[in-house]
């Protein structure tokens, strides 16, 4: 369930003490519970017409409904209904014949009617698992409780004060463009007997849904602009020697981290968790209910509200809107557009691009798959859209902090590029100043290339005069090639390179040396 | 027939409009003398729009004049219950809470008033959120019964009826979620019916209890309500509970008032004991002569609807709870700050607002709500009170096997004085016992006079229910029943009423 309180109740603590990492699995077994949050990507917002497009004037995409002004009613937005059904049969999940959305009641100034429109008790999608795959290859089941609708609230922003906190703010504005947006929450149950990788598969999970959800064409999920969103449960239990008895052990004390924005946090977090309950534990203490803070920069949770289950949010099913009740014969028109799950299009692309493992679980970390598929189909040869995607342009993206769709360079403009290396006209580090110039906005790579003056020369008649000159400049050199020893040929090589300025086709030269030499 | 234009019925209005025998500015003018003349003792308006509804008005006169085709109704003047959404006019619920709130859209029934050239008086009084039997709960001061200034005019729509009843607009749009439209009819000699459950779309009514609330007409005779139903009916893509289909033939089953062959089924658990002998003696005669009609009686027995209160009383305060918590302070309506408190966070600002803006009726039953759905107490109080609610539907179902509508007193007693049950909400929530029912079923209810009982000499009212989307049937019965009433007595039963002290500007037509 959506939350938001606990931001701005988070109050910074001090450092807490943790476990290494060996004592707390020598010691216990986590329980991992996931909540991701998605927001739709659909272009009205989940029950009334207004735009969602990120980023609009504060309160310039809101009317009567997502304001929630006295006597406006909700609508639901079908196509958020067919994004969670298809999210709900992409995850294995049974789709319910009949749902209803519930009214969660409680107070908050960014939530316009005072209860967020939700589901409760009777989600659309329900019992399903998605595989994961960790980076060495191992495998893991991850089961879904649920995934259900609801709406997002708006957004507080709190002016004054030095944590950008409701603490010590001088005042709150709020703008109402978020709220009503659509969102998916996708819940997993307890998740148990992933012991030391945990932290790994909590990772691989939340990549494996942003691109199953990314795939499915219902959100951008970015993470880092909230249209993914997840929250770390994590308990510890003590662990049993013999693991066929761990599960009889029963759950420890959860706590719920909030704020972990970005896949690298989620694995950490997790990994911070359970260390620090490791310690509480083993110092005799126990663990708070509570929800945490992730702090990206620090690396570490802080406490944030207490959160009990006496915690009572008064559910019951809103009667503003009718049920919803899909036909079996729409869901199956759903599923019917549903893509190849996430593992198996990676072990399928894997084998038609030919990459090792290595290559492979780079080109996923760099989250280059789709740009890479859209590369390949617009010409370009696996290897050389592997070595643009998740080599420099990714190393850039890392370095600028953006999304390779976001550097300024198409698919079609690395396939030309890819083009202009194989055709032999660029070697590698002119490709790397067309590439510049490609990032610089200077046009497309062979305009870039004509510009900057940049190719190969591969005309005998230049090339062969600088080779003559050479040979005639380095008697000793030809000599020992004569005498068998075919590696001083790089020596030659590399002053007919520099007597080209660089621009010439290295394997040609190496030809017209051979021939000359007559070895 | 009367020359004081007031007096007339809408359909004489229409007409008379149609044939250019009088023109919208001169019949909205002359209601709005009658209302500088009378209402300062009545209090039927909370706001009364004299610019607005004179230049609307005169668009209906121009466009006349330009030949254009225009609605039957356009130029007949409307009232329009406070609850209702209406863009540029105050809108406060008779609230203190959302005093100076102008809403910046239009409710759909709204809308449709409008493209029918219908000009909008004002806003009526009402119990605050529609909470009360009476307008007492009104923060701004109850209204009163034409037929006796010291009683009520009925409630929550007690605005609606007395404005009506005392000739201040010939048409008025009530909304009914126990009983507020038909209620303050049957206690002021008006007519006033709850459509279907999703039959007039709920679009900008401010929510008391979503699943119960219902717009619908009110006005001084059969044919006129049939006339209003039928220009706020149907269906509404802003209401997703609103019915996908034609509204229902009520102007001509008004016109036809034809019960030949029709069984009128008397409820068992709705007369007798708790009744007034008046109300009681005149709801007999009226079955008599609709045996007279030409229709047959049968007696249906609905051992749940002794429920019925009790289910009432916990599905209202839940969904109201809900509703009314979007009255915080922090977007339109009242502000208020605590007091000796320097920087008040926002919570003590929605709570001292909240605490100033509510009256105790209302806060009384957002306590209830709030309990009823609290964690451990949903499924003894909401859960059941659902499952009652689904035992009254079948009730309604065996009963409707067996008759074509059924029948009671619309409440069981004529206009109680003010101030008279305003310590005992218990006393106060048994006025809706026969009203109920139909709210918790969904199906259609009208309130039409039977005459006046003898003991005070106050208006009583027959009720009238049909199965869900069969609200022509109310308006035949009606019609029916009107037609042998009014030559009974000779007249309307308005015109036996007393006629009020007025002030001012009253011109005599
Ligand atoms: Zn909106």
């Amino acid at each position: 369930m959506s939350e938001h309180t606990s931001d701005d109740l988070a109050l910074d603590g001090g450092t807490e003490a943790v476990l290494t990492w060996d004592e707390t699995i020598a010691a216990y077994d986590p329980v991992l519970g996931l909540e991701v949050h998605v927001e739709l990507g659909t272009a009205t917002k989940m029950f009334c017409g207004c735009p969602t497009e990120f980023g609009a004037e504060p309160n310039s995409q809101v009317c009567p409904v997502c304001l929630g002004l006295p006597g406006s009613l909700p609508v639901v937005n079908e196509k958020g209904v067919e994004s969670a059904i298809r999210i709900g049969l992409a995850l294995n999940c049974t789709i319910a014949p009949w749902s209803r959305f519930a009214r969660k009641n409680y107070f908050y100034p960014d939530m316009p009617k005072n209860f967020q429109t939700s589901q409760y008790d009777e989600p659309i999608a329900f019992n399903g698992w998605l595989d994961v795959e960790l980076e060495d290859g191992s495998a893991y089941r991850v089961e879904i409780e649920r995934a259900h609708m609801e709406e997002d609230t708006g957004k507080s922003l709190h002016v004054g004060g030095a944590t950008g906190r409701i603490h010590g703010a001088d005042y709150s504005l709020v703008d109402y463009n978020r709220a009503g947006i659509p969102l998916i929450e996708i819940v997993t149950k307890p998740l148990t007997g992933f012991g030391d990788r945990a932290p790994e598969v909590a990772k691989a999970y939340v990549a494996t849904l942003r691109d199953l959800l990314r795939a499915l064409g219902v959100s951008d999920v970015k993470m880092e602009q909230g249209s993914l969103r997840c929250d770390a449960n994590v308990s510890l239990r003590p662990r049993k020697k013999k693991p066929e008895k761990q599960a009889e052990v029963p759950f420890g004390t959860r706590t719920e981290t909030k704020n972990v924005n970005s896949l690298r946090s989620v694995e950490r977090a997790v990994r911070y968790e359970m260390t620090r309950h490791a310690a509480v534990l083993a110092g005799g203490g126990s663990i708070l209910q509570e929800t945490r803070h992730w702090h990206e920069d620090t690396g570490v949770t802080t406490s944030g509200r207490e959160k009990s289950d006496a915690e009572d949010y008064r559910y019951f099913p809103e009667p503003d809107l009718v049920p919803i009740a899909p036909t079996a014969d729409s869901i199956e028109a759903l599923r019917a557009t549903l893509p190849e799950p996430p593992v198996q299009r990676r072990r399928r692309l894997q084998g038609e691009w030919g990459y090792s493992d290595l290559e492979m679980r780079d080109v996923i970390n760099a989250g280059a798959i789709e740009i890479i598929e859209a590369t390949v189909a617009a010409g370009a040869t696996p290897a050389g859209a592997r070595k643009w995607w998740s080599g420099e342009i990714a190393r850039r993206a890392n370095l600028d902090g953006r999304e390779l769709t976001d550097m300024g360079i198409t698919p079609r403009a690395v396939a030309e590029l890819d083009a202009l290396v194989q055709g032999g006209r660029l070697n590698d580090s002119m490709a790397r100043q067309v590439l510049d110039g490609v990032l610089a906005g200077e046009g497309n790579p062979g305009a870039v290339a004509d510009a900057r003056g940049l190719a190969l020369v591969s005309d005998d008649g230049a090339l062969g005069a600088a080779v003559d000159e050479v040979i005639a400049a380095n008697p000793d050199l030809v000599e020992k090639i004569r005498s068998g020893k075919v590696q001083a040929a790089g020596a030659l090589i590399g002053q007919v390179m520099k007597a080209m300025a660089g621009q010439a086709d290295a394997a040609r030269v190496r030809e017209l040396i051979m021939e000359r030499v007559g070895s | 027939m009367t020359n004081d234009l007031t007096r007339w019925s809408a359909a004489r209005m229409a007409d008379s409009l149609a044939r250019r025998e009088i023109s919208a500015v001169e019949l909205t003018q002359a209601h709005l003398d009658r209302i500088a003349a009378v209402d300062g003792s009545v209090h039927s308006y909370l706001h009364v729009d004299e610019t607005g509804v004179l230049a609307q008005a005169r668009a209906v006169d121009d466009a006349r004049a330009r030949n254009e085709d225009l609605h039957v109704m356009a130029g007949v003047p409307i009232a329009v219950k406070d609850v209702v959404a209406t863009e540029g006019l105050p809108t406060t619920c008779g609230s203190r809470i959302l005093s100076g709130w102008i809403p910046p859209y239009d409710a759909t029934l709204v809308t449709k008033l409008k493209a029918a050239g219908m000009p909008i008086l004002g806003k009526t009084n009402m119990d605050e959120f529609a909470m009360g039997s009476s307008t007492e709960h009104s923060a701004y001061g109850p209204s009163r019964n034409p037929w006796d200034l010291e009683r009520i005019p009925g409630g929550s729509g007690g605005g609606s009826s007395s404005v009506l009843a005392s000739f201040q607009a010939p048409l008025a749009i009530g909304t009914d979620t126990g009983g507020s439209i038909r209620q303050p009819a049957s206690v002021t000699g008006t007519v006033g019916t709850k459509p279907t459950y999703g039959g007039v779309s709920r679009y900008g009514l401010v929510a008391l209890a979503s699943s119960l609330d219902q717009a619908g007409p009110c006005a001084r005779t059969v044919l006129d309500t049939a006339l209003l139903h039928a220009v706020i009916g149907g269906y509404d893509p802003r209401d997703s509970t609103s019915i996908h289909a034609p509204v229902p033939e009520v102007v001509r089953a008004a016109q036809s008032a034809d019960v030949s062959g029709m069984r009128i089924g008397v409820v068992k658990q709705l007369s007798g004991e708790g009744y007034q002998a008046g109300v009681q003696a005149r709801f007999n005669e009226a079955v008599a002569l609709l045996v007279d009609a030409g229709a047959t009686v049968v007696e249906v027995d609905c051992p749940n609807f002794q429920y019925a209160l009790a289910a009432y009383y916990l599905i209202l305060p839940s969904e109201a709870s809900s509703n009314l918590a979007r009255f915080d302070a922090m977007r339109y309506g009242l502000r208020a700050l605590p007091e000796g408190v320097d920087d008040p966070s926002a919570e003590q600002v929605m709570a001292a607002t909240r605490e100033v803006g509510f009256g105790a009726e209302v806060k009384r039953r957002i306590i209830l709500g709030t309990y009823a759905l609290s964690s451990g107490y949903y499924d003894a109080y909401y859960g059941q009170a659902q499952k009652v609610r689904r035992l009254i539907a079948q009730d309604f179902d065996r009963a409707f096997e067996v008759a074509d509508v059924l029948v009671s007193p619309t409440a069981p007693t004529t206009a109680f004085k003010i101030g008279e049950k305003l310590d005992d909400p218990l006393a106060m929530y048994l006025n809706d016992v026969a009203t109920i029912p139909a709210n918790l079923a969904g199906i259609p209810g009208m309130s039409l006079p039977s005459g006046l009982a003898t003991e005070d000499g106050l208006p009583t009212g027959f009720q009238i229910l049909a199965p869900a989307t069969k609200d022509e049937r109310l308006y035949a019965v009606g019609s029916a029943l009107e037609r042998e009433l009014v030559s009974r007595w000779g007249g309307h039963l308005l015109e036996k009423a007393p006629t009020l002290a007025t002030v001012g500007a009253e011109v005599a037509r």
